[in-house]
Protein backbone atom coordinates (compact mmCIF):
# COMPACT_ATOMS: atom_id res chain seq x y z
CA UNK A 1 0.00 0.00 0.00
CA UNK A 2 1.45 3.36 -0.97
CA UNK A 3 0.43 6.27 1.21
CA UNK A 4 -1.08 9.39 -0.30
CA UNK A 5 0.84 12.66 0.11
CA UNK A 6 -2.17 14.62 1.39
CA UNK A 7 -5.83 14.23 2.22
CA UNK A 8 -8.12 15.31 -0.60
CA UNK A 9 -10.67 16.92 1.66
CA UNK A 10 -10.10 19.52 4.36
CA UNK A 11 -12.73 17.78 6.50
CA UNK A 12 -12.75 14.34 8.08
CA UNK A 13 -16.40 13.39 7.90
CA UNK A 14 -16.16 9.64 7.60
CA UNK A 15 -14.10 6.68 6.44
CA UNK A 16 -16.48 6.51 3.46
CA UNK A 17 -14.76 9.57 1.97
CA UNK A 18 -11.21 8.18 2.37
CA UNK A 19 -9.23 6.20 -0.16
CA UNK A 20 -6.88 3.42 1.01
CA UNK A 21 -3.84 5.63 0.35
CA UNK A 22 -5.28 8.36 2.57
CA UNK A 23 -5.98 5.86 5.35
CA UNK A 24 -2.40 4.67 5.05
CA UNK A 25 -1.12 8.27 5.23
CA UNK A 26 -3.05 8.91 8.46
CA UNK A 27 -1.79 5.66 10.01
CA UNK A 28 1.84 6.32 8.98
CA UNK A 29 1.65 9.82 10.43
CA UNK A 30 0.10 8.48 13.64
CA UNK A 31 3.07 6.14 14.16
CA UNK A 32 5.37 9.18 14.13
CA UNK A 33 3.01 11.14 16.40
CA UNK A 34 3.12 8.36 18.98
CA UNK A 35 6.73 9.21 19.68
CA UNK A 36 5.76 12.74 20.84
CA UNK A 37 3.80 11.19 23.71
CA UNK A 38 6.88 9.29 24.86
CA UNK A 39 9.08 12.38 25.26
CA UNK A 40 9.86 14.24 28.46
CA UNK A 41 8.22 17.32 26.89
CA UNK A 42 5.08 15.97 25.26
CA UNK A 43 4.37 18.96 23.09
CA UNK A 44 5.36 20.21 19.65
CA UNK A 45 4.66 23.69 18.25
CA UNK A 46 3.03 22.52 15.01
CA UNK A 47 -0.44 24.04 15.44
CA UNK A 48 0.63 27.07 17.44
CA UNK A 49 -1.88 29.88 16.98
CA UNK A 50 -4.63 27.64 15.57
CA UNK A 51 -7.98 27.61 17.32
CA UNK A 52 -9.89 24.37 17.62
CA UNK A 53 -13.42 24.14 19.00
CA UNK A 54 -14.60 20.88 20.47
CA UNK A 55 -18.37 20.70 20.25
CA UNK A 56 -19.73 17.70 22.07
CA UNK A 57 -23.51 17.50 21.89
CA UNK A 58 -23.43 13.97 23.24
CA UNK A 59 -21.68 12.62 26.30
CA UNK A 60 -18.14 11.39 25.79
CA UNK A 61 -15.16 10.80 28.02
CA UNK A 62 -12.38 9.22 26.06
CA UNK A 63 -13.01 10.77 22.66
CA UNK A 64 -13.27 14.30 24.06
CA UNK A 65 -10.25 13.94 26.35
CA UNK A 66 -8.30 12.27 23.58
CA UNK A 67 -9.03 15.04 21.06
CA UNK A 68 -8.21 17.70 23.65
CA UNK A 69 -4.92 16.04 24.53
CA UNK A 70 -4.03 15.65 20.84
CA UNK A 71 -4.78 19.34 20.25
CA UNK A 72 -2.72 20.42 23.25
CA UNK A 73 0.21 18.22 22.26
CA UNK A 74 0.24 20.05 18.93
CA UNK A 75 0.07 23.44 20.73
CA UNK A 76 -3.34 24.46 19.37
CA UNK A 77 -5.63 26.72 21.39
CA UNK A 78 -8.68 24.70 22.33
CA UNK A 79 -12.18 25.56 23.44
CA UNK A 80 -14.68 23.02 24.64
CA UNK A 81 -18.43 23.09 24.63
CA UNK A 82 -20.89 20.55 25.95
CA UNK A 83 -24.65 20.65 25.66
CA UNK A 84 -25.38 21.48 29.27
CA UNK A 85 -24.62 25.05 30.18
CA UNK A 86 -24.65 26.22 26.56
CA UNK A 87 -27.26 27.93 24.42
CA UNK A 88 -28.14 24.55 22.95
CA UNK A 89 -30.11 23.88 26.13
CA UNK A 90 -32.00 27.10 25.35
CA UNK A 91 -33.14 25.66 22.03
CA UNK A 92 -30.60 27.02 19.56
CA UNK A 93 -30.30 24.96 16.36
CA UNK A 94 -27.02 23.35 15.33
CA UNK A 95 -26.77 25.63 12.30
CA UNK A 96 -27.21 28.76 14.41
CA UNK A 97 -24.75 27.57 17.03
CA UNK A 98 -22.27 26.83 14.26
CA UNK A 99 -22.68 30.24 12.62
CA UNK A 100 -22.26 31.95 15.97
CA UNK A 101 -19.08 30.05 16.74
CA UNK A 102 -17.84 30.51 13.19
CA UNK A 103 -17.95 34.28 13.76
CA UNK A 104 -15.13 33.70 16.26
CA UNK A 105 -13.13 32.21 13.35
CA UNK A 106 -11.95 28.83 14.60
CA UNK A 107 -9.62 26.89 12.29
CA UNK A 108 -11.12 23.52 13.09
CA UNK A 109 -14.27 22.21 14.70
CA UNK A 110 -14.45 18.76 16.26
CA UNK A 111 -18.08 17.69 16.42
CA UNK A 112 -19.87 14.92 18.27
CA UNK A 113 -23.61 14.94 17.66
CA UNK A 114 -26.52 12.56 18.17
CA UNK A 115 -27.84 13.25 14.66
CA UNK A 116 -26.29 11.29 11.78
CA UNK A 117 -24.97 13.71 9.17
CA UNK A 118 -24.56 16.68 11.55
CA UNK A 119 -20.86 17.18 10.65
CA UNK A 120 -21.72 17.07 6.95
CA UNK A 121 -24.23 19.86 7.48
CA UNK A 122 -21.61 21.86 9.36
CA UNK A 123 -19.04 21.30 6.62
CA UNK A 124 -21.43 22.93 4.14
CA UNK A 125 -21.92 26.10 6.19
CA UNK A 126 -18.56 26.54 7.96
CA UNK A 127 -15.19 27.73 6.72
CA UNK A 128 -13.39 25.77 9.42
CA UNK A 129 -12.25 22.18 8.88
CA UNK A 130 -14.78 19.81 10.41
CA UNK A 131 -13.74 16.61 12.14
CA UNK A 132 -16.43 14.06 12.88
CA UNK A 133 -16.02 12.74 16.43
CA UNK A 134 -19.08 10.51 16.10
CA UNK A 135 -22.43 11.35 14.49
CA UNK A 136 -25.49 9.41 15.58
CA UNK A 137 -25.42 5.87 14.24
CA UNK A 138 -23.48 6.89 11.14
CA UNK A 139 -19.67 7.13 11.50
CA UNK A 140 -16.87 7.53 14.02
CA UNK A 141 -13.85 7.75 11.72
CA UNK A 142 -11.09 8.41 14.27
CA UNK A 143 -12.21 5.36 16.27
CA UNK A 144 -11.83 3.10 13.22
CA UNK A 145 -8.43 4.66 12.51
CA UNK A 146 -7.17 4.09 16.05
CA UNK A 147 -8.50 0.54 15.92
CA UNK A 148 -6.57 -0.02 12.69
CA UNK A 149 -3.39 1.41 14.26
CA UNK A 150 -3.82 -0.92 17.26
CA UNK A 151 -4.32 -3.94 15.00
CA UNK A 152 -1.30 -2.99 12.88
CA UNK A 153 0.92 -2.71 15.95
CA UNK A 154 0.14 -6.31 16.89
CA UNK A 155 -0.42 -7.95 13.52
CA UNK A 156 1.63 -5.73 11.18
CA UNK A 157 -0.99 -6.01 8.45
CA UNK A 158 -4.69 -5.57 7.76
CA UNK A 159 -4.77 -7.40 4.43
CA UNK A 160 -6.30 -10.86 4.82
CA UNK A 161 -6.79 -10.51 8.58
CA UNK A 162 -9.93 -12.11 10.04
CA UNK A 163 -11.84 -9.64 12.19
CA UNK A 164 -15.01 -10.48 14.12
CA UNK A 165 -17.18 -7.58 15.27
CA UNK A 166 -19.73 -8.61 17.89
CA UNK A 167 -22.53 -6.81 19.64
CA UNK A 168 -25.09 -4.05 19.17
CA UNK A 169 -24.54 -3.63 15.45
CA UNK A 170 -27.51 -1.50 14.45
CA UNK A 171 -26.72 1.42 16.75
CA UNK A 172 -22.99 1.34 16.16
CA UNK A 173 -21.15 4.06 14.26
CA UNK A 174 -17.97 2.28 15.35
CA UNK A 175 -19.13 -0.78 13.38
CA UNK A 176 -19.89 1.26 10.30
CA UNK A 177 -16.56 3.07 10.24
CA UNK A 178 -14.64 -0.10 11.03
CA UNK A 179 -16.39 -2.11 8.32
CA UNK A 180 -15.62 0.59 5.76
CA UNK A 181 -11.99 0.85 6.80
CA UNK A 182 -11.26 -2.84 7.26
CA UNK A 183 -12.89 -4.01 4.02
CA UNK A 184 -11.18 -1.16 2.14
CA UNK A 185 -7.81 -2.30 3.52
CA UNK A 186 -8.45 -5.94 2.60
CA UNK A 187 -9.47 -7.53 5.91
CA UNK A 188 -12.18 -10.20 6.14
CA UNK A 189 -14.92 -8.96 8.46
CA UNK A 190 -17.54 -11.05 10.20
CA UNK A 191 -20.30 -9.27 12.12
CA UNK A 192 -22.38 -10.91 14.81
CA UNK A 193 -25.30 -9.72 16.89
CA UNK A 194 -28.85 -10.61 17.89
CA UNK A 195 -31.30 -10.59 14.98
CA UNK A 196 -33.05 -7.54 16.43
CA UNK A 197 -29.78 -5.58 16.32
CA UNK A 198 -28.64 -6.41 12.77
CA UNK A 199 -28.62 -3.40 10.44
CA UNK A 200 -29.87 -3.98 6.89
CA UNK A 201 -27.34 -4.01 4.07
CA UNK A 202 -24.35 -5.32 6.01
CA UNK A 203 -23.76 -8.29 3.73
CA UNK A 204 -23.72 -6.05 0.66
CA UNK A 205 -20.82 -4.18 2.30
CA UNK A 206 -18.75 -7.37 2.02
CA UNK A 207 -19.33 -8.53 5.59
CA UNK A 208 -20.17 -12.08 6.69
CA UNK A 209 -23.22 -11.72 8.96
CA UNK A 210 -24.12 -14.27 11.61
CA UNK A 211 -26.14 -14.49 14.80
CA UNK A 212 -23.78 -17.04 16.35
CA UNK A 213 -20.85 -15.61 18.28
CA UNK A 214 -19.08 -18.99 18.15
CA UNK A 215 -19.22 -18.93 14.38
CA UNK A 216 -17.99 -15.32 14.23
CA UNK A 217 -15.08 -15.87 16.62
CA UNK A 218 -13.93 -19.14 15.00
CA UNK A 219 -10.37 -18.59 13.75
CA UNK A 220 -10.53 -14.82 14.23
CA UNK A 221 -7.29 -12.81 14.49
CA UNK A 222 -9.13 -9.88 16.05
CA UNK A 223 -12.35 -9.81 18.07
CA UNK A 224 -13.90 -6.40 18.40
CA UNK A 225 -16.68 -6.11 20.97
CA UNK A 226 -19.28 -3.37 20.71
CA UNK A 227 -21.09 -1.79 23.61
CA UNK A 228 -24.78 -2.48 24.15
CA UNK A 229 -26.17 1.03 23.74
CA UNK A 230 -29.05 1.06 26.18
CA UNK A 231 -29.51 4.80 25.68
CA UNK A 232 -30.37 4.33 22.00
CA UNK A 233 -32.79 1.46 22.59
CA UNK A 234 -36.24 2.90 22.71
CA UNK A 235 -37.88 -0.37 21.73
CA UNK A 236 -37.82 -4.02 22.64
CA UNK A 237 -34.47 -5.03 21.26
CA UNK A 238 -33.29 -7.34 24.04
CA UNK A 239 -35.23 -9.51 26.50
CA UNK A 240 -32.67 -9.05 29.27
CA UNK A 241 -29.04 -8.23 29.90
CA UNK A 242 -28.47 -11.68 31.41
CA UNK A 243 -29.78 -13.35 28.29
CA UNK A 244 -27.64 -11.11 26.10
CA UNK A 245 -24.52 -12.14 27.98
CA UNK A 246 -25.45 -15.81 27.73
CA UNK A 247 -25.72 -15.65 23.94
CA UNK A 248 -23.35 -12.87 22.92
CA UNK A 249 -21.00 -12.15 25.82
CA UNK A 250 -17.33 -12.79 25.16
CA UNK A 251 -15.90 -15.27 27.67
CA UNK A 252 -12.50 -17.00 27.80
CA UNK A 253 -14.18 -20.26 26.74
CA UNK A 254 -15.65 -18.66 23.61
CA UNK A 255 -12.37 -16.93 22.85
CA UNK A 256 -10.63 -20.33 22.74
CA UNK A 257 -12.16 -20.81 19.26
CA UNK A 258 -10.23 -17.84 17.89
CA UNK A 259 -6.66 -17.83 16.58
CA UNK A 260 -4.02 -18.56 19.25
CA UNK A 261 -2.69 -14.99 19.09
CA UNK A 262 -6.10 -13.31 18.97
CA UNK A 263 -6.45 -9.76 20.27
CA UNK A 264 -9.63 -8.41 21.87
CA UNK A 265 -10.73 -4.83 21.34
CA UNK A 266 -13.50 -2.65 22.72
CA UNK A 267 -14.16 1.02 21.84
CA UNK A 268 -15.35 1.66 25.41
CA UNK A 269 -17.06 2.36 27.67
CA UNK A 270 -17.36 -1.34 28.53
CA UNK A 271 -20.38 -2.96 30.12
CA UNK A 272 -18.61 -5.70 32.06
CA UNK A 273 -20.79 -8.79 32.31
CA UNK A 274 -23.02 -7.59 29.45
CA UNK A 275 -20.97 -7.84 26.26
CA UNK A 276 -17.63 -8.78 27.76
CA UNK A 277 -16.47 -10.94 30.67
CA UNK A 278 -14.03 -9.22 33.04
CA UNK A 279 -11.60 -12.12 32.60
CA UNK A 280 -11.40 -11.23 28.90
CA UNK A 281 -11.35 -7.45 29.32
CA UNK A 282 -8.43 -7.67 31.76
CA UNK A 283 -6.82 -10.73 30.18
CA UNK A 284 -3.67 -11.11 28.09
CA UNK A 285 -5.66 -10.82 24.83
CA UNK A 286 -6.93 -7.38 25.65
CA UNK A 287 -5.52 -4.36 23.79
CA UNK A 288 -8.26 -2.06 25.07
CA UNK A 289 -5.87 0.32 26.80
CA UNK A 290 -3.56 0.37 23.76
CA UNK A 291 -6.58 1.58 21.81
CA UNK A 292 -6.93 4.53 24.16
CA UNK A 293 -3.24 5.40 23.87
CA UNK A 294 -3.36 5.15 20.08
CA UNK A 295 -6.42 7.40 20.00
CA UNK A 296 -4.31 10.42 20.89
CA UNK A 297 -1.72 9.65 18.20
CA UNK A 298 -4.34 9.10 15.49
CA UNK A 299 -6.11 12.33 16.36
CA UNK A 300 -2.82 14.24 16.29
CA UNK A 301 -2.21 12.82 12.82
CA UNK A 302 -5.65 13.86 11.60
CA UNK A 303 -5.32 17.37 13.05
CA UNK A 304 -1.88 17.77 11.50
CA UNK A 305 -2.97 16.55 8.08
CA UNK A 306 -6.07 18.75 8.04
CA UNK A 307 -4.24 21.85 9.23
CA UNK A 308 -4.02 24.32 6.39
CA UNK A 309 -3.49 28.02 6.68
CA UNK A 310 -4.92 29.81 3.69
CA UNK A 311 -8.57 29.18 4.21
CA UNK A 312 -11.28 28.12 1.87
CA UNK A 313 -11.20 30.89 -0.77
CA UNK A 314 -7.46 30.69 -1.37
CA UNK A 315 -7.79 26.97 -1.90
CA UNK A 316 -10.73 27.30 -4.24
CA UNK A 317 -8.95 29.84 -6.44
CA UNK A 318 -5.82 27.72 -6.47
CA UNK A 319 -7.92 24.77 -7.55
CA UNK A 320 -9.12 26.80 -10.55
CA UNK A 321 -5.56 27.77 -11.43
CA UNK A 322 -4.46 24.16 -11.26
CA UNK A 323 -7.19 23.20 -13.67
CA UNK A 324 -6.21 25.90 -16.11
CA UNK A 325 -2.59 24.81 -16.19
CA UNK B 1 26.50 22.77 -13.23
CA UNK B 2 26.52 18.96 -13.12
CA UNK B 3 27.88 16.67 -10.41
CA UNK B 4 29.95 18.68 -7.91
CA UNK B 5 30.84 15.85 -5.52
CA UNK B 6 31.26 12.20 -6.45
CA UNK B 7 31.37 9.18 -4.15
CA UNK B 8 35.12 9.52 -3.44
CA UNK B 9 34.89 13.17 -2.65
CA UNK B 10 31.94 12.63 -0.31
CA UNK B 11 33.84 9.85 1.48
CA UNK B 12 36.99 11.99 1.85
CA UNK B 13 34.98 14.95 3.14
CA UNK B 14 33.30 12.83 5.79
CA UNK B 15 36.63 11.34 6.87
CA UNK B 16 38.09 14.83 7.18
CA UNK B 17 35.09 16.05 9.16
CA UNK B 18 35.45 13.06 11.50
CA UNK B 19 39.08 14.09 12.17
CA UNK B 20 38.01 17.69 12.77
CA UNK B 21 35.37 16.51 15.24
CA UNK B 22 37.94 14.48 17.18
CA UNK B 23 40.42 17.35 17.17
CA UNK B 24 37.97 20.03 18.23
CA UNK B 25 36.37 17.96 20.98
CA UNK B 26 39.64 16.29 22.08
CA UNK B 27 38.19 12.84 21.54
CA UNK B 28 34.62 11.57 21.34
CA UNK B 29 33.63 11.40 25.01
CA UNK B 30 30.10 12.72 25.64
CA UNK B 31 29.45 13.21 21.92
CA UNK B 32 26.14 12.28 20.31
CA UNK B 33 25.41 12.26 16.56
CA UNK B 34 21.89 13.25 15.55
CA UNK B 35 20.94 13.10 11.88
CA UNK B 36 18.04 15.10 10.50
CA UNK B 37 15.61 13.06 8.39
CA UNK B 38 16.00 12.02 5.66
CA UNK B 39 19.59 12.32 4.40
CA UNK B 40 21.16 13.54 7.62
CA UNK B 41 20.52 10.10 9.12
CA UNK B 42 22.79 8.02 6.84
CA UNK B 43 25.45 10.76 6.96
CA UNK B 44 25.42 10.55 10.78
CA UNK B 45 25.80 6.78 10.52
CA UNK B 46 28.81 7.15 8.23
CA UNK B 47 30.38 9.69 10.58
CA UNK B 48 29.91 7.29 13.49
CA UNK B 49 31.76 4.65 11.47
CA UNK B 50 34.57 7.09 10.66
CA UNK B 51 34.84 8.18 14.30
CA UNK B 52 35.14 4.58 15.41
CA UNK B 53 37.85 3.96 12.82
CA UNK B 54 39.82 6.88 14.27
CA UNK B 55 39.24 6.47 18.00
CA UNK B 56 37.93 2.91 18.41
CA UNK B 57 34.99 4.27 20.39
CA UNK B 58 31.29 4.12 19.54
CA UNK B 59 29.42 7.42 19.45
CA UNK B 60 25.71 7.40 20.34
CA UNK B 61 23.42 8.00 17.35
CA UNK B 62 19.90 9.31 16.90
CA UNK B 63 17.49 10.47 14.19
CA UNK B 64 15.49 13.67 14.34
CA UNK B 65 12.35 14.62 12.40
CA UNK B 66 11.71 18.35 12.37
CA UNK B 67 8.42 18.37 10.45
CA UNK B 68 6.38 19.27 13.52
CA UNK B 69 8.64 22.27 14.15
CA UNK B 70 8.51 23.77 10.67
CA UNK B 71 7.40 27.36 10.19
CA UNK B 72 5.73 26.85 6.80
CA UNK B 73 2.65 24.81 7.66
CA UNK B 74 0.40 27.72 6.65
CA UNK B 75 -0.75 26.29 3.36
CA UNK B 76 -3.91 24.58 2.12
CA UNK B 77 -4.30 21.24 3.82
CA UNK B 78 -5.06 19.48 0.56
CA UNK B 79 -1.60 20.21 -0.88
CA UNK B 80 1.13 17.68 -0.14
CA UNK B 81 2.13 17.70 3.51
CA UNK B 82 5.67 17.05 4.60
CA UNK B 83 5.74 13.44 5.79
CA UNK B 84 6.16 13.14 9.55
CA UNK B 85 8.83 10.57 10.35
CA UNK B 86 9.77 9.05 13.64
CA UNK B 87 12.27 10.79 15.89
CA UNK B 88 14.49 8.27 17.68
CA UNK B 89 17.00 9.53 20.20
CA UNK B 90 17.96 6.57 22.38
CA UNK B 91 20.18 8.55 24.75
CA UNK B 92 19.86 11.57 27.05
CA UNK B 93 20.93 14.88 25.58
CA UNK B 94 21.64 16.41 28.97
CA UNK B 95 25.26 17.54 29.25
CA UNK B 96 26.17 15.93 25.96
CA UNK B 97 27.81 17.64 22.99
CA UNK B 98 25.37 17.08 20.15
CA UNK B 99 26.61 16.91 16.57
CA UNK B 100 23.61 17.86 14.48
CA UNK B 101 23.97 16.41 10.97
CA UNK B 102 22.21 17.43 7.76
CA UNK B 103 22.94 17.12 4.06
CA UNK B 104 22.49 20.68 2.77
CA UNK B 105 22.60 23.98 4.66
CA UNK B 106 20.58 26.65 2.84
CA UNK B 107 18.25 29.18 4.52
CA UNK B 108 18.95 27.80 8.01
CA UNK B 109 15.25 27.30 8.74
CA UNK B 110 15.56 23.54 9.04
CA UNK B 111 18.36 23.99 11.58
CA UNK B 112 16.29 26.56 13.50
CA UNK B 113 13.49 23.97 13.70
CA UNK B 114 15.97 21.26 14.71
CA UNK B 115 17.36 23.42 17.53
CA UNK B 116 13.82 23.94 18.84
CA UNK B 117 13.17 20.21 18.63
CA UNK B 118 16.40 19.30 20.45
CA UNK B 119 15.52 21.69 23.28
CA UNK B 120 12.40 19.59 23.88
CA UNK B 121 14.51 16.48 24.40
CA UNK B 122 16.96 17.87 26.92
CA UNK B 123 19.71 20.39 27.54
CA UNK B 124 22.85 19.58 25.59
CA UNK B 125 26.12 21.14 26.79
CA UNK B 126 26.67 22.35 23.23
CA UNK B 127 25.33 21.74 19.74
CA UNK B 128 27.69 21.67 16.75
CA UNK B 129 26.43 21.65 13.17
CA UNK B 130 27.74 19.26 10.51
CA UNK B 131 26.66 19.64 6.86
CA UNK B 132 27.84 17.92 3.73
CA UNK B 133 27.10 20.97 1.56
CA UNK B 134 26.77 24.65 2.42
CA UNK B 135 25.10 26.44 -0.49
CA UNK B 136 24.74 29.86 1.13
CA UNK B 137 21.69 32.19 1.19
CA UNK B 138 21.14 32.10 4.94
CA UNK B 139 17.96 33.75 6.22
CA UNK B 140 18.80 33.24 9.88
CA UNK B 141 21.97 33.80 11.94
CA UNK B 142 23.13 30.17 11.75
CA UNK B 143 26.56 28.89 10.72
CA UNK B 144 27.97 25.39 10.35
CA UNK B 145 30.89 24.07 12.43
CA UNK B 146 31.95 21.40 9.93
CA UNK B 147 31.36 21.64 6.17
CA UNK B 148 31.99 18.99 3.51
CA UNK B 149 32.06 21.53 0.70
CA UNK B 150 30.99 25.13 0.15
CA UNK B 151 29.11 25.37 -3.12
CA UNK B 152 28.14 28.84 -4.35
CA UNK B 153 24.66 28.68 -5.88
CA UNK B 154 21.91 30.97 -7.01
CA UNK B 155 18.52 30.74 -5.32
CA UNK B 156 17.02 29.42 -8.54
CA UNK B 157 19.26 26.37 -8.54
CA UNK B 158 18.54 23.21 -6.59
CA UNK B 159 21.14 21.06 -4.85
CA UNK B 160 20.49 17.32 -4.87
CA UNK B 161 22.39 15.14 -2.43
CA UNK B 162 22.07 11.47 -3.29
CA UNK B 163 23.24 8.75 -0.93
CA UNK B 164 23.61 5.01 -1.50
CA UNK B 165 21.40 4.21 1.49
CA UNK B 166 18.42 6.13 0.05
CA UNK B 167 19.07 6.83 -3.63
CA UNK B 168 21.32 3.95 -4.67
CA UNK B 169 24.39 6.08 -5.41
CA UNK B 170 26.59 8.77 -3.84
CA UNK B 171 26.73 12.17 -5.51
CA UNK B 172 25.94 15.83 -5.11
CA UNK B 173 24.45 17.54 -8.13
CA UNK B 174 23.54 21.18 -8.73
CA UNK B 175 20.55 21.48 -11.03
CA UNK B 176 19.82 24.69 -12.93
Amino acid sequence: MTAATALRSRHLLGIAELEPGEIQLILDTAVAMKEVGARPIKKVPTLRGRTIMNLFFESSTRTRMSFELAEKRLSADTLGMTTTGSSVSKGETLADTARTLEAMSPDMIVLRHEASGAPHQLARICRASIINAGDGTHEHPTQALLDALTILERKERLQGLRVAIVGDLVHSRVLRSNVLLLTRMGAEVAACGPATLLPPGLSTAGVRVTTSIDEAVEGADVVMMLRVQHERMHGLFLPSVREYFTHFGLTPARLARAAADVIVMHPGPMNRGVEIDSAVADGPWSVILNQVANGVAVRMAVLYLLAGGEGFEAQASRGVEAEQR
Amino acid sequence: MPVVMDADRIARSLTRIAHEIVERNRGVDDLGLIGIHARGVPIATRLARALRAITGADVARGALDITLYRDDLMRPSTLAHPVVRKTEIPFSLDDRVVLLVDDVLYTGRTIRAALDALTDYGRPRAIQLVVLVDRGHRELPIRPDYVGRNIPTSRQQSVQVRLVEIDGRDEVEVEP
